[in-house]
């Protein structure tokens, strides 16, 4: 059952999974996260469906990233930030005592909002996950499916031991992606993840988002309305911390149910 | 109405003027040091260049001035930084490291900053008291390298803490994130890429924190360093004299023969000086040209 938040009407429930949706990977219920006492999520509750990629808008401070950082525990490093509510990750509580954050990011991967590759060469960005985490295998055979996963191999199979750094903004990028993929994570977390580049390589990452999500569930955040709308299969609206309403993406943007999701999507939004 | 923008003509001129005197001001300054350091080097090299040979590289000190050397001095230098870095780096670096990236946020850990601040500024004479109390009495090494070494490796400590936390705090925070996110430990983090990126910093703090305490005297006297010492040392437990020490003791003797002596020891001092910075300046270049 999914739990509301006392100050919603009780006829909705805004995140319950939508119809047509596989079965949930993720269950957020009845997440508030403060920074101190400043409340930055207030009673979420949601279902992400699996290898299906779900968005979550809103303006600016609505609360978007952190709740992204608490899905692979991110949020462990800020201070002073607290947590009430529960995380199901295949029916197992993200929070509870005997989970060990390290376990819970090899499987949840994550794409940051600047493209932040490793000092180091692309090959070594690709496989230092899996080294550091006792991968026996091949490790060629993994860097080349990663990248190929990731539509990079072709730029960079003649320099895979060139510094990652003399890639441009929107390879840097890929290979942030094909570095997660390499993890073999459940589902991949992606913050703002074509922001920081032109619309030419925005559309190479949206096209990446495509092939993907046959694979991995994707969870991204954007500012970018269109971008959602394009890319993604089921949307959240989120506003000052709150869910305001979550569906599929053709309904939230169509034919949004609440008023305030209308006046954000379609840009009156004060 | 005329527009306010018309008067700045009127101004202009002065300002001009206020800028041109303060960039004057600035160059005087900066080439003042230069200048303090050529008349130095000229000075010392008029007094002490006849007295630069091979010989007074390889003898040891002696009662006449023809014949003593530095050797011993020297060599009990070259002891002494070695036994300080074997000992400050790794306890200067590891500390960094937990304040940097261990260590929570707390009273503890303030009083811990402060107090290393504190340290970085205590006159080193204070740490030669402190070395005899602890080092050559209390842990009874008497007056050896070891106990030089341990004494020196206090004075340059917080001096090394401060330089290798801040190259530490350098290292953007995104790569920390990226490895964290691929499931890092906090280890895995830090040895893998905050060490690596963090290193031409470290080492360039270490190496300057080194070259003060090649040129520390005060606490060597005070822990008892020998001024004449006509054998090298053997190892740790042996005594031993410094660079510093043995230009001190030159200097202080009547015959002008040992004031010439004493102006080449500052020489070589000197020239390991300028060594040990070079190499500092030329590891920060390299890590500069490269892709960080």
């Amino acid at each position: 059952m999914t739990l509301v938040h006392p100050m919603r009407p009780p006829t909705r429930e805004p995140g319950s999974a939508p119809a047509g949706a596989r079965s949930a990977i993720l269950e957020v219920e009845n997440l508030s996260i403060w920074y101190g006492d400043n409340r930055a999520i207030n009673g979420v509750s949601l279902k992400i469906p699996e290898k299906r990629i779900t968005a979550i808008i809103g303006p600016s401070g609505c609360g978007k990233s952190t709740l992204l950082r608490t899905f692979n525990r991110m949020n462990d490093f800020i201070p002073g930030l607290r947590c009430e509510g529960r995380v199901r990750f295949q029916n197992r509580d993200l929070f509870a005592s005997g989970v060990d954050p390290v376990e819970v990011r090899l499987r949840i991967g994550m794409v940051f909002q600047k493209p932040n590759p490793f000092p180091k060469s692309i090959y070594d960005n690709v496989i230092w996950g899996p080294a550091i985490n006792g991968f026996r295998g091949d490790r060629d055979r993994l860097v080349e499916e990663s990248l190929t996963r990731a539509a990079l191999w072709d730029e960079v199979k003649d320099r895979l031991k060139d510094s990652a750094l003399g890639l441009s903004g929107g390879q840097q990028q890929r290979l942030c992606i094909a570095r997660a993929l390499a993890m073999q994570p459940e589902i991949i977390l992606m913050d703002e993840p074509a922001s920081s580049l032109d619309p030419r390589s925005t559309a190479r990452i949206e096209d990446l988002l495509f092939e993907l999500k046959k694979l991995y569930t994707i969870v991204i955040v954007t500012h970018n309305m269109q971008q959602a709308a394009r890319v993604s299969d089921f949307t959240a609206f989120l506003e000052s911390g709150e869910l305001i309403e979550f569906g599929e993406t053709e309904q939230v943007f169509t034919r949004p149910k609440v008023k305030r999701t209308e006046d954000y999507v379609t840009g009156r939004f004060g | 109405m005329t527009s306010w923008v018309e008067t700045v003509s009127l101004t202009l001129p002065r300002r001009r003027r206020a800028a041109r005197v303060f960039a004057l001001a600035c160059r005087l300054i900066t080439w003042s040091g230069v200048v303090l350091l050529g008349v130095l080097l000229v000075h010392v090299s008029r007094e002490g260049f006849q007295w630069l040979d091979w010989d007074f590289l390889t003898s040891f000190p002696s009662r006449f001035a023809e014949r003593a050397g530095i050797k011993s001095a020297l060599m009990g230098t070259l002891w002494l930084i070695g036994g300080t870095g074997a000992v400050s780096i790794p306890l200067g670096v590891a500390a960094s490291i937990y304040l940097e990236e261990y260590a929570r946020p707390g009273r503890i850990k303030s009083i811990i900053e402060i107090n290393i601040a504190n340290l970085a500024g205590v006159p080193s004479i204070v740490y030669g008291i402190l070395g005899l109390a602890l080092f050559v009495r209390g842990m009874a090494l008497g007056r050896s390298v070891a106990a030089g070494a341990l004494t020196m490796s206090l004075l340059i400590l917080p001096v090394i803490v401060i330089t290798s936390r801040e190259a530490i705090r350098a290292v953007p925070g995104s790569i920390r994130q990226a490895a964290f996110a691929l499931g890092a430990t906090r280890w895995q983090v830090t040895r893998d890429h905050v060490l690596p990126a963090a290193l031409p910093g470290i080492l360039t703090g270490v190496i300057l924190a080194m070259s003060r305490a090649i040129g520390e005297t005060a606490p060597l006297i005070m822990i008892g360093a020998l001024t004449y010492v006509a054998f090298l040392p053997r190892g740790p437990a042996d005594s031993f004299t410094a660079l510093p020490i043995q230009i001190f003791n030159w200097a202080s003797r009547q015959q002008a023969e040992f004031h010439g002596l004493a102006a080449a020891g500052i020489i070589i001092l000197l020239v390991v000086l300028f060594v040990m910075n070079g190499v500092a300046v030329y590891i920060r270049n390299r890590s500069q040209r490269k892709p960080q």
